[in-house]
């Protein structure tokens, strides 16, 4: 699904008036590969270079040198427009569910606003975009009589379910999930696990679950890697990187996790 | 006689929508050496207990309509601003969630531990040895010094000299909690203490926390929804839901043999080792709007053992050590 | 799907309830309801001033020599003037194009501000660094200077001394425009605007826009007052509206020869001006605590 080659990227460092800062290498010979219809989980802590990796996949940022391919297309290559219709085929959650709605926007504008953008890809009008985001607020599980509702209205679980839905809005084949449930309440996040999981056998989607908390990787994840310092550490199945990690890192991150265990 | 020990503590916060009663009726009450664990949802009124007990809800719209906390047999809530401000920073410690906004970004770390030392040194001169004057300034960097290295900071005494802005997120917990310890407290108050921070920083903080418990002889009331960090960092735990404790006792006792509905949701919702895909539980439905509760057990509406009797009245706290209010306890799903 | 969640229980439209809130803490303050109240009154004034004035012809020009510098009376209750017209009627007909003159000020300001900054803090680069230079010279040269020096070239007259007073007046916009849209600009739910493949317009005027129209509108009441002071004070030295259009500071400013034996035909002109000022200040500060609470408290 998404080939990650050899990505490097380094953001150049600026001579100012008090001196310079050095460049910062933010990624460095990352490759990953997804395949259709699995959740992969990267596992990162805060600085190693997930987000940055996340910003290229969706190529709001061109990596230094590397390649990203999706469905054998390689980004750099595609025309303005084919990148554009490409955009629709991958989307995004974002972690922070108060924040990524926009407050001004009714529901029913957000889900349909990626349906707008991605009309001539999707051949859909004003009312079908309606009908269609009435549908998809069903099968997030809110149901359409919130459509004329602000985002304001909605509980963290719920905006997290108005997010899916747009993300869900342009037919996507992949969803990046980048700390999707963090600033959620344990009984939300299983609900919204749950819905994940859920979406993706009806869907068919191919999950890129990005997350500190192994906890949520080892329920949701088929396959994983660890990230440190923008450096790829660790790669493998899910259970075997739990049972047999290779690492010191993963070793040690599994050794730090807060688990409700007594021995 | 308990280091704190908070008495039927009700209180309402006032807004635009009406008078909402947040607290309604808690009762806590925490040893020397004890680390108690204050969990639930968000909403469920365990930062606005921990913000009680240093007397740091603003009044209004806050309005303590019953109830007494009691540290060290002396009701906090008779006692005036500046009586308690005495109290903030040497008796009573305090950690919040984000580091950010606690230190002071105009002064060097070393100046704000020093002074924190200091007024600790002048309510008790055994914090600083006993030293006066300029052998009380020159105590209290050493033991600046001596904080920051048990936290874990590098270098210490070099450190001393940065302002907050050269610390990573990581490193000014830690600092914060050093600022918060260097008073001796008798009491520490940890609102998330490491919800902001790295899995690997976690631990390392909460081993620090509870290594000083028994070193000073401290007491903890440690705020969190995690009950990971709860299993893994506290002996006593207290479980909130919509303002009331519904459950408490020993850490063990009630992670392991939850008899509250509520307890036993919050612990069927963590992906632990072992639950496979799609057999987590979430919990339906939110926490009450606290304006118009819900009658009787504020749980009922969400639990699936409700009856018409959880609806008459509120439930009160029953058992010796592993206490819960619930009229149909029990570690078992139906 | 079993975990539906709890429906919120809602009867009435989120606009309608936080519009209800916003009024609840508006309702508040007294200043803010005073300051209402006035600019209320101003802006009816300026709306009906010609019609209620008692004496509509000397509004028009006309003169009563037989009456000149009567003190206040019940027939006149704010005096008559060096000409013998009833000074109430000209502050009463003088409140239209005062406020207009301001409002007309205020309006360009924003629109002309507006746009300035939101390309400069959107588009960014030498965008930025042109439109932010040309508004620094602006801030550099004292506003009524250059509206003076500006109404000069262009000559006397109400459009021309508006225009001269926006040309001084944008850049304070520009400077608040861009500072929002370089922060909005940040915002998550930008990036997830980008994210789904929306056009630098579309993120501009559909989710960068609509929510920097808040700190706008506080800044566009809080200046309205200053905006009157303005337009009178270049009336008040001659180079905005000419007499006999009747407009506070020309009123003030032909008085200023007869003060101190005939205090009323520079009092009451001046009293209209406080008034107006003092109730946009007021309005202007409590919207702000209602619409930017950060502000205060």
């Amino acid at each position: 699904m998404i080939e990650i080659e050899n990505v490097t990227k380094i953001y150049p460092g600026r001579r100012g008036m008090f001196g310079e800062q050095p460049p910062v290498t933010a990624l460095s010979d990352v490759s990953l590969s997804v395949r259709p219809g699995e959740s992969f989980g990267l596992v990162g802590e805060s600085g190693s270079g997930k987000t940055t990796l996340t910003r290229c996949i969706l190529r709001l940022e061109a990596p230094t040198s590397g390649r990203i391919r999706f469905d054998g297309h390689d980004f750099a290559t595609l025309s303005p427009a084919a990148l554009r219709a490409m955009r629709a085929r991958i989307q995004i959650v974002f972690q922070d569910p108060f924040a990524s709605l926009n407050p001004r926007m009714s529901v029913h504008d957000i889900v349909t606003e990626p349906m707008l953008i991605h009309r001539a890809t999707l051949g859909l009008n004003p009312r079908a975009q309606t009908e269609r985001a009435a549908e998809l607020l069903d099968l997030v599980g809110l149901g359409p009589q919130y459509l004329h509702r602000y985002p304001h209205e909605f509980s963290g679980g719920q905006r997290q379910r108005i997010c899916i839905a747009r993300a869900l809005a342009p037919n996507p084949a992949m969803v990046l999930l980048d700390e999707p449930t963090s600033a959620l309440d344990v009984s939300v996040q299983a609900q919204v696990l749950n819905l994940l999981g859920d979406l993706q056998t009806r869907l068919g989607l191919t999950y890129l679950f990005i997350s500190h908390d192994l906890g949520v990787i080892r329920y949701v994840c088929d396959r994983m890697a660890l990230i440190l310092r923008g450096r790829i550490v660790e790669q493998g199945e899910t259970q075997a990187v739990f049972e047999t990690p290779s690492s010191d890192y993963a070793r040690m991150l599994i050794s730090a996790m807060p688990e409700v265990a007594f021995d | 006689m308990a280091l704190l020990d908070i008495r039927d503590l009700h209180l309402s916060m006032r807004s635009f929508d009406g008078a909402a009663h947040v607290l309604n009726g808690i009762n806590l009450t925490v040893n020397r050496r004890e680390v108690w664990g204050l969990v639930g949802e968000t909403g469920c009124g365990k930062s606005l207990t921990g913000l009680s007990v240093s007397r740091l809800v603003p009044e209004p719209p806050g309005k303590y309509l019953a109830g007494q906390i009691l540290f060290e047999g002396e009701d906090l809530l008779q006692r005036s601003e500046v009586q308690m401000q005495a109290l903030r920073g040497t008796r009573i410690g305090m950690i919040f969630q984000d580091p950010t906004t606690n230190l002071n970004p105009a002064f060097r770390i070393g100046t704000q531990l020093v002074d924190v030392a200091l007024s600790a040194g002048r309510r008790d001169p055994a914090v600083l040895g006993g030293a006066r004057g300029r052998g009380a300034r020159r105590a209290a960097e050493a033991l600046a010094v001596a904080m920051l290295d048990k936290v874990g900071i590098p270098d210490p005494a070099a450190r001393l000299q940065d302002y907050p802005h050269q610390f990573s997120g990581g490193m000014r917990q830690r600092v914060l909690i050093a600022m918060a310890l260097i008073g001796r407290p008798d009491l520490l108050i940890a609102d998330e203490p490491t919800t902001a921070l790295d899995v690997s920083v976690q631990a390392q903080i909460l081993r620090l926390i509870r290594g000083m418990v028994d070193e000073f002889d401290m007491g903890v009331v440690m705020i969190t929804h995690n009950l990971g960090v709860v299993a893994q960092s506290c002996t006593h735990v207290a479980v909130m839901y919509a303002g009331n404790i519904v459950e408490s006792g020993p850490v063990r006792a009630v992670l392991t043999g939850p008899q509250h509905p509520y307890t036993r949701a919050l612990l069927q919702a963590i992906p632990t080792r072992g639950v496979v895909r799609g057999a987590l539980k979430g919990l339906a439905g939110s926490v009450p709007n606290l304006i118009t509760p819900p009658p009787g057990c504020r749980f009922a509406p969400r639990c699936t053992r409700a009856q018409a009797a959880c609806r008459a009245g509120l439930p009160e706290m029953t058992g010796t050590q592993h206490r819960t209010a619930c009229l149909f306890p029990g570690d078992r799903d139906d | 799907m079993t975990d539906i969640p709890a429906p919120p229980i809602v009867q009435e439209s989120a606009r309608s309830l936080s519009m209800r809130r916003a009024l609840f803490r508006f309702r508040q303050s007294h200043l803010s309801m005073l300051g209402a109240a006035l600019v209320i009154l101003v802006l009816v004034i300026a709306v009906l001033g010609p019609w209620i004035a008692p004496y509509p012809d000397h509004v028009a020009g006309g003169v009563d020599t037989a009456n000149r510098f009567k003190p206040p009376s019940w027939g006149n209750p704010f005096g008559t003037n060096e000409l013998g017209q009833d000074v109430l009627s000209l502050v009463l007909a003088g409140t239209r194009v005062s406020v207009l003159a301001g409002l007309g000020v205020v309006v360009i300001g924003t629109l002309v501000g507006t746009l300035a900054g939101a390309v400069a803090g959107f588009a960014g680069g030498w965008w930025d660094e042109i439109l932010m230079r040309i508004s620094d010279l602006k801030l550099t040269v004292p506003g009524l200077i250059l509206a003076m020096a500006v109404a000069a070239a262009l000559g006397p007259g109400i459009v021309n001394m508006v225009i001269a007073i926006s040309l001084s007046w944008w850049p304070g916009y520009a400077r608040l425009v861009r500072g929002e849209v370089l922060a909005k600009k940040e915002e998550v739910f930008v990036t997830a605007a980008r994210a789904i493949g929306a056009s630098p317009a579309r993120i501009l005027f559909r989710h960068i826009l609509p929510n920097i129209v808040s700190p706008i509108v506080v800044k566009m009441s809080l200046d309205m007052g200053f905006a009157i002071l303005t337009v009178a004070s270049l009336g008040f030295i001659g180079i905005g509206v000419r007499p006999p259009t009747p407009e506070w500071g020309t009123l003030l400013s032909v008085s200023r020869s007869y003060m101190p034996d005939f205090w009323w035909t520079a009092m009451f002109p001046g009293l209209a001006m406080f008034v107006a000022i003092f109730g946009f200040n007021l309005l202007g500060d409590g919207l702000r605590d209602v619409l930017d609470p950060r502000a205060r408290r």
